[in-house]
């Protein structure tokens, strides 16, 4: 029997892999809009979760909208990575360091 | 169903939407000799939203769509100086952009929507209208900051920007989704902040609910700039364009204090005891790492960048005492940081020509030689960012001081005293360059022409003055809007 509970800890999981893909990540840009990504997907999970179990539309709803959000701010992250790229020749972030102090 | 009435309480924001629509459209088939009109309609666009805004403000709270908006005396003050910045932005950037080949349709495009944001942030009565607000403002935001396509450093304040904005949104969603479970368990689940500040008083999982504001906490000190979260500000201030910097020092700081209010008083209010104790640690800290990092800087806009942080500080202080008396203070703080941080970029502007950013401290060397109205014009802003009575920004650290000391937190009113003063010294460093350097040699230190430019830039900075020796009224608006 899948619990409520079990729908939480798998988000708290993904919210976790998608906060260390963030901090740990030294390579690539790209790795960190994926992130992003996975980070908004574990809190769909919840609110889909808790919408469905205590029998409220609402948390689905409002799923919809952070969908529709999160394509519009992969769109404008990957033009700037494109922008990046272009300036730079590199995608890597530890050469993201001209600005210090 | 909604109604009319509904679609009136939102007449200025679908005023600015059909407007910003129509500028977009007018910009495509527009030659670029043109383009001035469109400045002067963005100008006039905005000015006339303000009229909207105050001509229709409701005597109490009003809400539309089913509680998903909410209007009333914050929502409104927060809206007028958003948008009343924005237009001194505005004319402030002009010279800036066609020096730089940026004068472009864009520009004002997406600051209209970023503005935009700003107003469904402040008015938001629900997660969902809270959100989508901050997100249209971030976003325009994070286009803005890239504007100026093929130079490095605006690409890379651009990325950085980007990935801790979204990282903010998503720690946000998380609380978000955390006290929405907590609401549903031994009650109905809601998305309602109005709903929510009941919710401590029934639910089952107080712990969840706890988790989930500390997450919202999170959020919201990225977003404000507060220290452990400030990382992204200096880097942002140095690199945009800066108009745009301009725009993330000034609208975007009232829709944070906005968005700090809507989520802690409306929504998690019942929680106060709880959330008190976690602000004045970030108030602390920002004083802290915002003062004594200033100190090292040579980049003026980094400077500014570290002072930002402090100033986030003695804001939080004002929420921090969780009473109407505290969040008059704040909203008092924020609306004066507002007006004074537009006038020190402006300044930045006034001086910028092509080729030369007049960014870093020692740019101003000797300006009072070479133009003395502009070092008087930067004399009274920095000594009202350092709060020197009798400036405006005097009025705004002794009220947010006063509401923290009368809220039982006496060690935190002493904190913001010691760094006021440790924060004197880097804005005095400013003013003592200005005055007593020799200028560089070759130097082009000389403030533009621009008529409509050195008129504003007067005014909004001769106005620190003005509102720092008549303060009450504003003060009266501020406690009026909560309720005292």
């Amino acid at each position: 029997m899948i619990t409520l509970s079990h729908y939480i800890v798998l988000g708290a999981v993904l919210f976790c892999i998608a906060v260390a893909g963030l901090f740990i990540n030294r390579k690539n840009v790209i790795v960190l809009l994926m992130s992003i990504e996975l980070m908004l997907l574990a809190v769909n999970t919840n609110f889909v979760a808790f919408s469905r179990f205590l029998g409220d539309v609402s948390g689905q709803v409002f799923v919809f909208f952070i969908l529709t959000v999160a394509a519009a701010e992969a769109a404008i992250g990957l033009a700037i990575l494109v922008l990046l790229f272009r300036n730079r020749s590199t995608i890597n972030i530890a050469d993201i360091d001209s600005m210090k102090g | 169903m909604p109604t009319l009435n509904d679609i009136l309480i939102l007449l200025p924001e679908f005023y600015l939407v059909a407007a910003a629509c129509l500028l977009l459209l007018l910009d495509a088939f527009m030659k670029p000799a043109q383009r001035p009109l469109l400045h002067w309609l963005a100008i006039a666009v905005l000015l006339v939203t303000i009229y909207l805004v105050i001509a229709g403000q409701p005597e109490q709270s009003v809400t539309a769509f089913g509680g998903m908006f909410v209007r009333d005396q914050v929502s409104e003050i927060l809206k007028v100086f958003a948008l009343g910045t924005t237009a001194m932005i505005c004319v402030y950037a002009r010279p800036y952009l066609i020096d730089r080949k940026l004068f472009i349709g864009e520009f004002y495009t997406l600051l209209i929507f970023a503005v935009l944001g700003v107003m469904l942030l402040v008015s938001a009565g629900n997660f969902v209208t809270l959100y989508l607000g901050l997100e249209l403002m971030s976003l325009s935001s994070y286009a803005l900051v890239a504007l100026n396509r093929d130079s490095k450093l605006p690409s890379e304040a651009a990325i950085k920007y980007f990935v801790l904005g979204a990282l903010a949104s998503g720690m946000l969603l998380y609380g978000m989704s955390m006290v929405y479970g907590a609401s549903g368990m031994g009650g109905t689940p809601s998305l309602d902040l109005a709903q929510l500040h009941h919710v401590m008083a029934y639910t089952t999982a107080p712990n969840l609910l706890l988790f989930g504001l500390i997450f919202m906490i999170v959020g919201i000190g990225f977003k404000l700039g507060a220290a452990p979260f400030h990382m992204w500000i200096p880097d942002v201030y140095q690199g945009a364009p800066t108009p745009v910097t301009t725009f993330i020092a000034s609208g975007s700081k009232l829709a944070a204090f906005g968005m700090a209010y809507r989520l802690l008083s409306s929504g998690m209010g019942d929680l106060s005891q709880h959330w008190q104790l976690m602000l004045a640690v970030l108030a602390v800290l920002s004083l802290a790492i915002g003062n004594l990092v200033a100190i090292v800087q040579t980049n003026l806009k980094r400077m500014l960048a570290y002072s930002t942080i402090s100033h986030m500080g003695y804001l939080l202080l004002g929420l921090a005492a969780a009473g109407p008396e505290g969040y008059a203070a704040a909203m008092f703080y924020a609306l004066s940081y507002a007006v004074m941080s537009v006038a020190a970029f402006g300044v930045i502007l006034a001086l910028a020509r092509a080729g030369f950013e007049c960014e870093e401290i020692a740019d101003l060397k000797g300006l009072n030689q070479k133009s003395p109205w502009m070092a008087f014009l930067m004399l009274l802003i920095m000594l009202s960012l350092a709060g020197v009575p009798p400036l405006f920004g005097f009025w705004a650290k002794a009220l947010v001081l006063e509401a923290a000391i009368h809220s039982h937190m006496m060690w935190l009113g002493i904190v913001g005293i010691v760094f006021a003063i440790i924060g004197l010294y880097y804005y005095l460093y400013v003013i003592k360059v200005m005055y007593f350097d020799k200028p560089a040699e070759g130097s082009v230190l000389q403030s533009k022409p621009d008529v409509p430019l050195r008129v504003v830039l007067s005014l909004n900075a001769l106005s620190l003055l003005v509102l720092g020796l008549y303060w009450g009224p504003l003060f009266a608006w501020c406690r009026h809007a909560f309720g005292l």
